[in-house]
């Protein structure tokens, strides 16, 4: 049974990504949003109130990145939870609030997973995507949908949207990317404009690898071991179509998205006796979605903006004792629904003062071939009324969230009945700009937020507790940001922002042992107090043709276990979070030439929040380099070429406790623009 | 040519300013803690307490506790085995000690380790898949492991039983018996093997295998209840057995074999999650969860054997049990007039090692490794690792 539990956890850890699409960010007319598509690297973060850290553009495309999860992990204020390697699920957690507390948006409509709430940031390709931002508390769109409130962080992913040079109709890109671990990645993307005022977009790719890699354990004046991963191949597809539509004062949009894929599951890194039992766990997902949406000015006072998406994901996940005899046998395939739905109005009475509403119906279902299942059905209900005053250099918004949840629970052809859980979580946000033209801002914002039970935490045969309270996190934070812009002279701009915060969650949903390993059960019991200070600094400098643009981000977190006063360990460092972590990136540009550095320093850890020797855990720095050339033909299509370096001193690291990560690693991609 | 110098420049400060950080990567010390005053026993030298550390981390490890010194030494596997990679491995299950040697079952990692007796050295290790309780009789070790031969529906796999010569140290011969199968005794030339059917619960196994010793066959099973667990023998003629129950209608409870008559016996009302025989006095510790009313239940009893009733419900008399999170593993010395509880708390912080004078008074408390759960008394003085 061991076993079992292990791996039940750790397929329910894996997630679906289901994914939806939506409006653009932000509140501006389509026309400025056109054109800010165009000049994409521009840092424009001037006009949020909340702490945001955002990539995009040129910069993004040059950090070596396979995956979303890589270009998050230069934000500051984050911790990736990465099990290593291409195929191994990488999390996101956000000032150490915990991975179900970040929203993760796609295109503008949050991708949900109401199994076990993860979402794996290492499914989503870097290929089409525009820009990846993190804003703490919520972003401050004031047309957005109730979701966009609801969670303690967010994420938002954005692909492109097709744009066109003069005269062109259409824009095709052919990628290639291939390297380390027998990766082979080919892609495309093809752009069409339809019309005027409708264009789309379509692409697709395909990845393989082996995942096999080799890593090293050794103590000094003790052993010295080397193995390589094993059972850690990935075969993906992806295909993915969108549709743009500008209409009078108002846009829309539709997307409808395919994941396939198939991986081995290569496990937890221990002791055994070498060559006689081999991991062949495997995994199947498919993930389908479509999604919309639709923006009007309806009057020069009145806004609106209406999401739909349906999404519907499939894990096969297979233990089969016939091909290693220590497992126990599993089969079994998880089928989840989901459909949203949501209103937003917005009401500009004065240019000052805006008042917004919206409304978000949401349904998800699971269905599992497990004995003793409860095929859950949840409906959710979120509603939110927020305002904002813009009083001269000053900006206040508050917003208040009700959520009304009900499950629907079907046993033995019998319906169980399960109370509904109701909450309001408030939001108060306020910016001030001291100096008028200066681009200097004090941000404070204060911020409840709840995170709900996930059908495992609830109803997962034996493990789940069906009267769990929702998680509840409140985050107070306190900041300022700078952006100086110079002249076309060498120091073309800088900024730097600096945030410090004080979180705490209460009713954290944790696992708790009963009698023995093999039963454990869901409590709501533990409580963590965080203490934080993120710090980003920015610039672009150009001289003699050349620029640079460096960036720097810097965390310090005190995150304390406050669960029980009477624990030897209470107010100890909560695992796998460093005090101190920081990431430097450095990006050149010399004509068609180009040069990213990039460095990422996590701190000594601790994998529980006993801080002990026995838990103690390694500090980890990888410095990545890569050097881009760009020929440009006679058609004006252009070829770009890439080398990347990874880990380039082959430094042996874990981020998770037995799941070692990869040592230094190589790939080269080709982009070819028609 | 600017920038290849500004670059160059920058990444020799960074790596100035990053390499370094790194702790030299030694392997883990043992701690002593000083937690009595030295006594002095005439049989047993001290225990080994192995802790089975939570699954997939990798973490068991092996605490000794020494009489003569009063000294509890925390984590002596690693030290004394610096070229064992990874350790002593993930999840310790078994613990026990048979003619100069330690015997660990490192269930997930798939082994039973062996180690010498007086230094705590690694001397081989014997894999078995998914084994689970070790039990000895004459010169072989038998290892129960819940990966048996797989039939046409994989979702029912018996397990079985390995056949250890103790002097070559491998596997001679093996044995299939019921489904997940746990603890195992020996008595009068049989051994008894307690089935729980785990993997396939609600439909657990009920049976206990018994195998002729001679013949190394199933000769038969007897049903008791549902998913079975520990097993002791009393060396005469009964043997005691857990059943973890289904954790909802069927509650976890504690029943008597006759191994003359192969009749069953159910104690009423003494539910067990683990137990230990001292004389004439079962002592029985029960943590058990109930799905209906989602909370633990625990308690501390003592079984009279010979006229057949609990005679307490609470051996722990100075409420100190208040302290203890999840009682785990149980061990009494009569010798020393004492009795152990561990408690594994959350099982992924260390947990704790209480000891209590027999008539259930707190003497001293110790931090132990993650899970503390499996004693072994041993006779012989564990040398001093500088040896």
């Amino acid at each position: 049974m061991g076993k079992r539990f292990i791996r039940i956890i750790f397929c329910h850890t894996l997630a679906f990504l289901p994914i939806l699409l939506s409006a653009q960010s932000v509140q501006d007319s389509t026309e400025v949003m056109y054109l800010e598509q165009a000049s994409v690297s521009a840092e424009r973060l001037d006009k949020e109130i909340v702490p945001v850290q955002r990539l995009s553009g040129k910069k993004l495309k040059n950090i070596n990145t396979l995956s979303v999860a890589d270009a998050i992990r230069y934000f500051s204020g984050i911790q990736i939870k990465d099990y290593g390697g291409v195929g191994g699920l990488k999390t996101v957690n956000v000032r150490s609030l915990g991975s179900h507390h970040t929203g993760v948006f796609y295109d503008g409509i949050e991708l949900g997973n109401a199994q076990n709430g993860v979402i794996d940031l290492g499914r989503f390709s870097m290929d089409n995507m525009e820009s990846v931002a993190l804003y703490n508390g919520q972003r401050s769109a004031l047309l957005q949908s109730a979701k966009d409130y609801a969670s303690s962080n967010a994420i938002y992913m954005t692909t492109r949207t097709p744009y066109f040079d003069d005269g062109k109709s259409y824009n095709i890109r052919v990628g290639l990317r291939a390297g380390s671990f027998a990766t082979v990645n080919p892609s495309i993307i093809y752009e069409q404009k339809l019309s005027n005022h409708v264009s789309m977009s379509a692409n697709s790719d395909f990845l393989y690898t082996s995942g096999r890699y080799r890593f090293t354990y050794s103590k000094k004046d003790g052993y010295d071991t080397t193995a390589v991963r094993t059972n850690s191949d990935v075969r993906m597809f992806r295909i993915e179509a969108g549709l743009f539509g500008k209409i009078k004062r108002g846009s829309w949009k539709a997307k409808i998205y395919y994941y396939n894929s198939e991986r081995g599951y290569p496990g937890a890194v221990i002791r055994e006796k070498p060559g006689i039992f081999f991991n062949e766990d495997r995994q199947w997902d498919d993930n389908f979605f479509v999604q919309g949406s639709y923006r009007q000015e309806v009057t020069k006072y009145w806004s609106i903006l209406i999401n739909g998406k349906y999404s519907y994901d499939k894990l096969h996940y297979v233990s089969d004792p016939r091909l290693d005899v220590t497992t126990m046998f599993v089969d079994n395939t998880y089928c989840q629904h989901e459909g949203f739905i949501s209103a937003s109005h917005l009401f500009k009475p004065f240019h000052w003062w805006s008042l917004s509403l919206a409304t978000d119906f949401q349904w998800n279902s699971l269905d599992a071939d497990l004995r003793e299942f409860v095929y859950p059905t949840r409906y959710s209900f979120y509603a939110v009324a927020a305002t904002s005053f813009e009083l001269g250099r000053v900006n206040i918004s508050a917003s208040a969230l009700y959520l009304h949840i009900k499950d629907f629970l079907r046993q033995n052809a019998s319906e169980l009945n399960i109370a509904p859980r109701e909450r309001l979580s408030p939001s108060l946000i306020f910016s001030y700009r001291p100096i008028e033209d200066v681009d200097l801002a004090i941000k404070a914002f204060y911020k409840n937020s709840l995170r709900m039970p996930t059908f495992n935490d609830l109803y997962y045969t034996f493990i789940g507790t069906k009267d769990l309270k929702p998680e509840s996190t409140d985050q107070i934070d306190i900041g300022v940001s700078y952006v100086y812009r110079g002249s076309r002279n060498i120091l073309e701009n800088i900024g730097f922002s600096i945030d410090g915060y004080y979180n705490s969650v209460t009713n954290k949903i944790i696992a708790m042992p009963t009698s023995n390993q093999f039963r454990w059960s869901m409590m709501n019991l533990g409580k963590v107090r965080i203490i934080g200070t993120d710090i980003t600094l920015h610039s672009d400098i150009g001289f003699y043709g050349v620029h640079l643009f460096p960036r720097i981000s810097y965390t310090w977190q005190m995150a304390q276990d406050v669960t029980d006063p009477s624990s030897q360990w209470y107010k100890g460092q909560i695992a796998y979070i460093p005090q101190h972590s920081g990431t430097f990136i450095l990006q050149g540009e010399y004509g068609s030439w180009g040069l990213n550095y990039s460095f990422v320093y996590t701190g000594e850890r601790y994998e529980s929040s006993a801080n002990i020797p026995e838990n103690y855990v390694q500090p980890w720095y990888t410095h990545d380099i890569s050097l881009t050339k760009i020929f440009t033909f006679k058609n004006s299509s252009s070829l770009k070429i890439s080398l990347e370096v990874n880990n380039i001193f082959n430094q042996q690291y874990e981020v998770v406790q037995c799941y070692p990560m990869p040592g230094t690693n190589f790939m080269i991609k080709l982009n070819y623009n028609l | 040519m600017n920038r290849i110098y500004i670059i160059i420049i920058l990444l020799s400060v960074l790596i100035t300013l990053t390499t370094g950080c790194r702790k030299e990567d030694k392997y883990i010390p043992s701690t002593d803690t000083d937690v009595t005053d030295p006594t002095s026993s005439a049989n047993y030298a001290g225990f080994f307490l192995l802790n089975e550390g939570n699954m997939g981390n990798n973490k068991a490890t092996l605490d000794y506790f020494d009489y003569a010194t009063g000294k509890y030494s925390r984590n002596i596997y690693a030290e004394r085995n610096p070229s064992v990679a990874l350790e002593l491995g993930d999840v310790g299950n078994d613990l026990k000690i048979r003619g100069g040697k330690i015997y660990a079952v490192i269930n997930c990692s798939n082994f039973i380790e062996v180690m010498n007796l007086d230094n705590a050295i690694h001397i081989t290790e014997i894999a078995i898949p998914n084994c689970r309780y070790i039990t000895f009789d004459g010169g072989y070790a038998y290892v129960t492991s819940y990966a048996g031969p797989i039939g046409s529906n994989p979702s029912y796999r018996k397990g079985y039983v390995a056949k250890i010569d103790t002097l070559t140290l491998s596997v001679t011969d093996t044995c299939t018996v019921g489904y997940q199968p746990e603890e195992a005794v020996v008595a009068s030339g049989k051994l008894y093997v307690a089935n729980s059917g785990g993997y396939m619960a609600p439909e657990y196994d009920n049976r206990v295998s018994v195998i002729d010793l001679e013949s190394f066959k199933v000769v038969k099973s007897v049903e008791v209840a549902d998913n079975l667990h520990r097993m002791i023998y009393d060396g005469k003629r009964y043997i005691y057995i857990s059943s973890r129950g289904d954790y909802k209608g069927s509650e976890s409870s504690t029943y008597i074999l006759d191994t003359h008559t192969d009749q069953v016996t159910q104690i009423p009302f003494l539910p067990n999650s683990n137990m230990v025989l001292s004389g004439d006095s079962l002592w029985v510790i029960s943590n058990e969860w109930s799905n209906i009313t989602q909370t633990d239940e625990i308690s501390y009893a003592i079984y009279d054997t010979r006229v057949c009733r609990v005679v307490t419900r609470h051996f722990i008399t100075d409420g100190t049990e208040e302290e203890i999170t999840v009682p785990f593993g149980i061990a009494v010395n009569r010798e020393q007039k004492e009795f152990y509880i561990t408690d594994a708390k959350d099982y992924v912080t260390p947990g704790k090692l209480h000891c209590y004078s027999i008539d259930g008074k707190r003497k001293w408390s110790v931090t132990t490794g993650d899970i503390p759960a499996h004693f072994a008394f041993t006779h012989k003085q564990l040398i001093s690792k500088d040896k």
